[in-house]
């Protein structure tokens, strides 16, 4: 069970450094007990009722910062909807003021509205110009705090206030880590369907503070987040010819990594982010191989000459999934980090793609293809207990939420003879196949990529 | 009580933006430009007439008649082109569904390739490899490196140096034919010849 993270991060580019601060409220709470079941969500079940919580506007004594209030509330409701495990009590329906909810919870208002979760929180300016934010979790029934934490920040970082408010939330009545302080790197891509544009995209991974990376003259695909450091892997068309690259997003500086010539391409970081596997095609051949970032040394893991490609650490790296079609068609193989003992996982009736380790370790994600539909889905390590959770005209790439328990894909629609259609869409689904939405792109999007949840 | 730790910076900052616009002209297109400039200009200098003889002597100058000019088709490709390997043989073969082998149609395009790469010694080609949409993104990278590289393997078996052929795969982005039907596909599953 995770316990709250204590973390500060600064902003790149500006001058100024941006400090959260975390701190936790033991707070005693002199109500009376009842003896209630705890309140809790499973969500190892297939499908789980979702919880009604009530998450109020954070208030501000002064009346400076309501609007804040509103908006870092509304981020975090948004959050804890969107995970499928939470409705939230329309506002209008509430009893108890948000501000004297915030002193002092009137749980009979609550329970009336069937709140079993409530979360109230408060807005304050210092003088230094930065926003002090606090909440607090209340078991409705149970009238007992769950949580208590307040966060120092600038102000242009409330929205990543408000994604550590639901992860703490969604800890807390889940007993999973939360995913929702995260980004995606992924390829937005506009233009016809001959001649698509398709450029580096970041963004939070409800569609906020959305940024374009590259300016669309080369080609861009398959961007990977290091775990540890500020980067991103990609497989570029600099010059015309495709090569693995590595952008540093604070710096902004690009640089192709591995060796030159014939083509590199699949790059993934391992879990410590020391590592970057890829595969390598020389004379037509495709291995996989990894570097090590720190030494700039490469080590060839597969030797064969079928296609191997799409490699993924497990999350302790003693080993590595990836794609091959050494037995005739694509197929899932795992070996040891050093390439030994090669064992085939995946024995369905289709061809397998794509596959990532889920950072859980129990799981691997891939894509199916199979009698002209493309599917995403899931299996235990040994191949066994293969769930598909997605299926669709043509979707592939699975990435996974660092609490691996949730999945973002991209989906493209068939085309036209005019050459209408073919736009590609992001999608989340669950682990468990359910809560399937679109994640939300200015436009069209493919290849995404989930981040480690920010430190 | 509150405790800090220094943490990775936050992911925002401003685009750079103009930085990679020009890396990605295809180079060939521009050289297709100037060759088909210098076609032009070949043709017209080709029209030439045939000044009478003259000789040293004071003696009587002889004239003959010239001859009417040839005729030249201005249009014609340029030898050793794009347009004229375009024109002659075609500058593609197609691929059976996840197979990289040439069936005997691409056999006989490619030997006819090597055919006239050993007429213009000067000539080098980018063979481009490609696949449809109904694979996967990274193993279609690899497998539009497979096309290429077998129809680079029958070139040089054919006794083309292959220095002369380079080879780049553009996996599914870059379909020939839209639609998503089996014509389309079978279509964008092709290697391409592109002069460089």
């Amino acid at each position: 069970m995770n316990q709250a993270r204590h973390s500060l991060f600064s902003v790149g580019f500006s001058s100024a450094i941006a400090i959260l601060a975390l701190a936790t409220f033991a707070l005693v709470v002199g109500t009376a007990q009842q003896a209630c079941a705890e309140l809790q969500i499973n969500v190892t079940d297939g499908v789980v009722e979702p919880l009604p919580i009530a998450l109020a506007p954070f208030v501000d004594a002064s009346g400076q910062e309501d609007k804040l209030g509103r908006d870092i509330a509304a981020v975090a409701i948004a959050d804890l909807v969107g995970s499928g495990l939470f409705r939230a009590i329309d506002e209008k329906a509430f009893i108890q003021t948000p501000a004297a909810a915030a002193l002092a919870p009137r749980f009979p208002d609550w329970r009336q509205v069937n709140a079993q979760g409530l979360v109230v929180g408060a807005v304050k300016r210092q003088g230094d110009g930065r926003i002090r934010v606090e909440f607090r979790l209340w078991d409705v029934f149970g009238e007992q705090q769950l949580v208590g934490q307040a966060f120092v920040t600038e102000r242009s970082n409330w929205r990543r206030v408000a994604h550590l408010v639901a992860d703490a939330v969604y800890t807390r009545l889940t007993g999973e880590d939360g995913y929702f302080d995260t980004r995606i790197v992924y390829i937005a891509e506009s233009g016809p369907a001959s001649r698509r544009i398709k450029r580096l995209a970041i963004m939070d991974q409800d569609g906020a503070n959305h940024q374009l990376l590259s300016g669309g003259g080369d080609l861009i695909l398959t961007p990977r987040f290091s775990p540890s450091r500020q980067e991103v892997a990609y497989l570029s068309y600099n010059n015309g010819l495709p090569r693995v690259r590595i952008l540093n997003v604070d710096t902004n500086q690009r640089e192709t990594v591995g060796p030159i010539d014939g083509m590199t391409f699949a790059p993934r970081f391992s879990p410590d982010g020391n590592q970057l596997l890829f595969a390598r095609e020389q004379r037509g051949n495709s291995d996989i191989h990894t570097m090590d970032l720190r030494t700039r040394k490469i080590r060839k893991l597969t030797n064969h000459p079928a296609i191997d490609t799409s490699p993924s650490y497990a999350p302790d790296q003693s080993r590595i999934v990836f794609n091959s079609d050494r037995g005739g068609s694509q197929q899932l193989y795992v070996m040891d980090a050093d390439g030994g003992n090669v064992q085939r996982i995946s024995f369905g009736d289709g061809r397998y793609a794509t596959p990532v380790w889920s950072p859980r370790g129990d799981l691997i994600a891939f894509t199916k293809i199979k009698s002209g539909q493309f599917s995403i889905g899931v299996m235990r390590l040994d191949g066994s207990d293969e769930r598909i959770l997605s299926t669709s005209f043509l979707e592939e790439g699975p990435t996974w939420a660092p609490n691996g328990r949730v999945l973002m894909f991209y989906r493209q629609t068939a085309t036209n003879r005019r050459g209408q259609g073919g736009t590609s869409r992001l999608y989340m689904v669950d682990v468990t196949g359910a809560n399937l939405r679109q994640a939300k792109t200015p436009g069209g999007a493919s290849d995404p990529a989930w981040s480690p949840l920010a430190p | 009580m509150n405790s800090a730790t220094e943490a990775p910076q936050n992911l925002m900052f401003t685009l750079n933006r103009g930085a990679n616009t020009l890396g990605g002209t295809p180079i060939m297109s521009m050289k297709f430009l100037a060759v088909a400039a210098l076609g032009l200009a070949l043709a017209a200098c080709s029209t030439t007439e045939d000044k009478p003889a003259t000789s040293g002597s004071a003696q009587a100058v002889t004239t003959t008649t010239a001859p009417p000019p040839k005729a030249v088709n201005k249009n014609a490709p340029r030898p050793g082109s794009q347009e004229e390997l375009d024109a002659t043989i075609g500058d593609r073969v197609q691929f059976g569904f996840d197979r990289y082998d040439l069936s005997p149609a691409a056999k006989a395009t490619v030997g006819s390739w090597a055919d006239w790469l050993n007429r213009h010694q000067n000539v080098a080609l980018n063979i481009e490899g490609h696949a449809d949409e109904r694979g996967t993104r990274e193993y279609n990278l690899a497998l539009g490196a497979r096309r290429a590289n077998a129809i680079k393997d029958y070139m040089t078996a054919l006794g083309v140096a292959s220095g002369r052929l380079q080879t780049v795969s553009f996996g599914k982005e870059r379909p020939a034919m839209l639609g998503s039907n089996e014509g389309a596909w079978a279509q964008n599953r092709r290697g391409v010849a592109v002069v460089r």
